[in-house]
């Protein structure tokens, strides 16, 4: 129960971060290029991302699973440790943080300079959208599917996805303009903590370990990985304080 | 071959991101910690503490210029 909560808000996050920035691309497609191009970009890139996810899936729920653990266990604990990485320098002040705003101007004018085709569908705001959609949504369909068949709970994963893609797109219909008040960096900071903890604990076992405590080990990782976390932030932020200052 | 490297390129960023230390090192450490294991060491210690010395040596990285 537990794990699959932990599951659960873990893909939620994820899907979430993602698709708020998915949903400003689509916006300044939609306003600039027209709904029609905008709208049909949307929609293939998420047939072809749900045939990702489909074909994958399945796919590795064959594969043995102390395998399978240990491949998905250090893909985990990279793309946790890179997501980590991004939030903690954001956070330190090291790197600005994610400005949608800026990111929606940007693809507004991108978009108005393009020249329009005539008629029918507009080429560029459909591809402006579907390349959007589907490279935010890849590294989200990769995390669901690999999560999800770690602990044999692919629709639990999936249903968290479709969730959080949802509510944010609701969001983005509902403001029409960019979602700039979702708290993105902590958001991607939590999914950080929790793919790296996920990762350490699969990996580990995949690699033949055996955790003291059994599943109650992945709540001490997570304490263990949000703490140190959470201290590198506050010794970089005193640092890049002692930069400015200087 | 413009599309295959677009996706090769694309890959690439997927798996190593912005610092393919971390890529590399994570390889690392989960070969250790098998390594350690099948030699009948209690290694459950050893990738935690991986983890988090290299998200520390990679931000030490790039914060340093």
């Amino acid at each position: 129960m537990g794990r699959d909560l932990l599951l659960f808000i873990t893909v939620f996050a994820a899907c979430a971060v993602e698709a708020v920035e998915a949903v400003t691309i689509v916006l300044a497609a939609g306003l600039t290029r027209g709904w029609r191009s905008s709208l049909a970009g949307l929609s293939v890139a998420l047939i072809v991302l749900a045939a990702i996810v489909a074909v994958l899936g399945p796919a590795l729920t064959v594969v043995p699973i102390d395998a399978l653990r240990l491949v998905v266990g250090g893909l985990l604990v990279v793309f946790g440790l890179q997501w980590l990485r991004k939030a903690i320098l954001r956070a330190s002040g090291f790197v600005p943080l994610h400005d949608e705003e800026a990111i929606f101007a940007r693809e507004l004018a991108d978009a108005r300079a393009a020249g329009r085709e005539p008629g029918g569908i507009d080429g560029y705001g459909f591809l402006l959208s579907f390349k959007g959609v589907l490279l935010e949504g890849l590294e989200v369909a990769f995390i669901a599917v690999t999560l999800g068949s770690s602990q044999h709970n692919v629709g639990l994963a999936a249903a968290a996805a479709v969730t959080a893609v949802a509510v944010v797109a609701a969001v983005g219909i509902v403001v029409h303009a960019p979602l700039s008040r979702v708290p993105e960096n902590p958001l991607k900071f939590g999914v950080g903590v929790m793919l790296t903890t996920f990762g350490i604990f699969w990996g580990a076992e995949g690699a033949g370990v055996d955790w003291p405590g059994g599943d109650a080990a992945i709540l001490a990782i997570l304490g263990f990985t949000l703490g140190a976390s959470l201290a590198l932030v506050a010794a970089l932020r005193r640092r890049h304080l002692g930069t400015v200052t200087a | 071959m413009r599309h295959v490297r677009a996706f090769a390129t694309f890959l690439y960023d997927f798996v190593f991101g912005d610092d393919p230390l971390i890529a590399i090192a994570v390889v690392a450490a989960l070969g250790l910690t098998g390594a350690l294991t099948e030699a009948g060491v209690a290694a459950w210690w050893l990738l935690p503490l991986a983890a988090i010395g290299i998200l520390g040596v990679s931000l030490h990285r790039a914060t340093r210029a």
